[in-house]
């Protein structure tokens, strides 16, 4: 047993090792599912139902953030700009922050929430109740069975939900626009279009297809490695919400400081 | 057509919960592998169908090295050997019928149709005609066993694994399941390992009883010969007498 000075880095050493043995335990876990993607009659069938399950039940719980988001951005950006700025930037302001921000990044942090921890729970629960090894016995892979499509369809799926996020939000910000701040559609338009750069959507679909893939790699994850019972599956769980959006906003600085 | 066991050793961490099982489980046989609670009986079932790799030791079965097989062996093997659940471990999003010909789903050539019958054929030996539609959660405890057991026959398995078949169970239902394990015995003729607490059942199905004890097989034999055997921990197991245990450390 460690004492004094010896205490706190006996504690370093081992949350060092922890986290290595966590790293190491993540990169077999990765090979380990990029070789089940040879098993494509295994995880194609799944992969539809999953891209229903958490790309399109996601869209309203998305759309609705991105509304509301839309909606503030309109009004505190007229706020801001009264006097000094002519209030068709309202416009610029909506779109750009939308397109290539809050749209991705709001639905990325709400999908961590929402398909993180449903990955997590559900997997972990399948861990502990034995269905897991229940399929490896009836001779599935795990891995294309469960995290495959999962992965996949996050991967698929985010871009969409976030497009649907960044032109909805646009379409909340031109409605407040129009009725509360006396912005006519032209001049609200002529504010979307001034510095509007068709790379700034290829930007947007980008971020949210890397937290497609984080968050729902970081959900297999957590879900398939969980050992014990209902109190390790609920610790999973927040494990995968939590790293998720952190690494969502890990994420959204490393693509604005290569791609900006 | 046997299982194998050759000097199994596996370890978490410090512990070391199989210390060198041999055990030779033969064609058409159904051993009832008995112990205490903790003692590595599921580790050990586990270990025969590759859940769990052994730290050192071999599982043989019908000639093929268990741990030398590569994904594509193993998985042709895994066809060959159903396994049943303790608590069943059925799918909770899938009927009945889907659970049951989830395994089904991995022979190439077979038409839903096949599947179909094949899956009725199983539900069939198990006493559950017409439950093809009801989902885990509307069945009892033995009726998910009796899926669980309907789910591992339905791949018409050479070997079967019975992982606590009886736990949890009323007297009668136990009696209904010890009966389906005799009837897949009699009528599919499969070798059968079963992990057993309940001494009753083992003396029901078990051609012969195999204690585990302290990581290692510490007795075999019939239930003829468990029964008249003198050794203390044997004794103390089957007669449910922690006194003479005592006297065994």
């Amino acid at each position: 047993m460690a004492t004094g000075l010896g205490a706190p880095l006996a504690w370093v050493g081992r949350s060092a090792l922890e986290i290595s043995a966590g790293f190491g335990r993540f990169g077999v876990f990765t090979a380990r599912a990029v070789r089940a993607l040879a098993d494509v009659g295994t995880w194609g069938r799944q992969l539809i139902v999953q891209m229903a399950r958490l790309g399109v039940d996601s869209i309203p719980i998305a759309l609705f953030i991105a509304a509301f988001t839309g909606i503030v951005l309109a009004l505190q950006a007229s706020y801001t700009f009264t006097g000094a700025v002519p209030l068709y930037f309202v416009g610029v302001l909506v779109a750009k922050t939308m397109i290539l921000e809050l749209g991705p990044v709001l639905t990325g942090l709400a999908l961590a929430g929402r398909v993180g921890a449903n990955i997590a729970a559900e997997l972990g629960t399948m861990r502990v109740t034995e269905q897991i090894d229940a399929l490896e016995t009836l001779a599935y892979d795990p891995l294309a069975y469960l995290v495959v499509p999962r992965v996949l369809a996050g991967v698929v799926m985010f871009p969409i939900v976030v497009a649907f996020a960044d032109a909805i939000g646009i379409a909340a910000g031109w409605i407040t626009s129009l009725y509360l701040l006396d912005l006519s559609t032209p001049e609200f338009m002529r504010g979307v279009r001034l510095f509007f750069d068709p790379f700034d959507v290829r930007y947007s679909l980008i971020k949210a297809t890397s937290f497609g893939l984080v968050v729902t790699a970081i959900g297999c994850f957590f879900g398939y490695t969980v050992s014990g019972g209902a109190a390790a599956v609920g610790r999973a769980t927040t494990r995968a919400v939590v790293v998720g959006s952190m690494l969502i906003l890990v994420l959204d600085a490393f693509w604005a400081a290569t791609l900006l | 057509m046997s299982i194998v066991l050759e000097g199994v050793r596996k370890s978490f961490g410090d512990r070391v919960v199989l210390d060198g099982v041999s055990l030779e489980v033969r064609e058409g046989e159904t051993v009832v592998l008995i112990g205490f609670s903790g003692s590595g009986k599921s580790v050990l079932l586990k270990t025969i169908i590759g859940l769990i790799h052994p730290d050192s030791g071999e599982v043989v079965i019908d000639g093929r090295r268990v741990g030398s097989l590569r994904r594509e062996e193993l998985h042709a093997l895994r066809r060959e050997v159903g396994y049943v659940f303790q608590f069943a471990a059925l799918f909770d999003s899938m009927t009945v019928a889907e659970n049951v010909g989830m395994g089904l789903r991995r022979i190439r050539g077979l038409t839903e149709v096949q599947l179909r019958d094949r899956v009725a054929e199983a539900l069939h030996l198990v006493e559950l005609d017409g439950y093809e539609d009801r989902y885990p959660s509307q069945l009892s405890g033995g009726q998910r066993k009796r899926v669980g057991l309907a789910r591992a026959i339905a791949m018409r398995p050479k070997y079967l694994l019975y992982d606590e078949p009886t736990t949890g169970l009323d007297p009668v239902t136990k009696a209904v399941i010890d009966r389906l394990i005799l009837k897949m015995d009699r009528e599919l003729g499969v070798t059968s390992l079963v992990v057993t607490h309940d001494m009753e059942s083992a003396y029901r199905i078990g051609d012969r009883i195999a204690l585990l004890y302290d990581g290692r097989i510490r007795f075999v034999g019939t239930p003829a010969e468990i029964r008249a055997s003198d050794d203390r921990v044997v004794r103390a197991f089957i007669g449910g007498l922690p006194e003479l245990m005592q006297e065994a450390l």
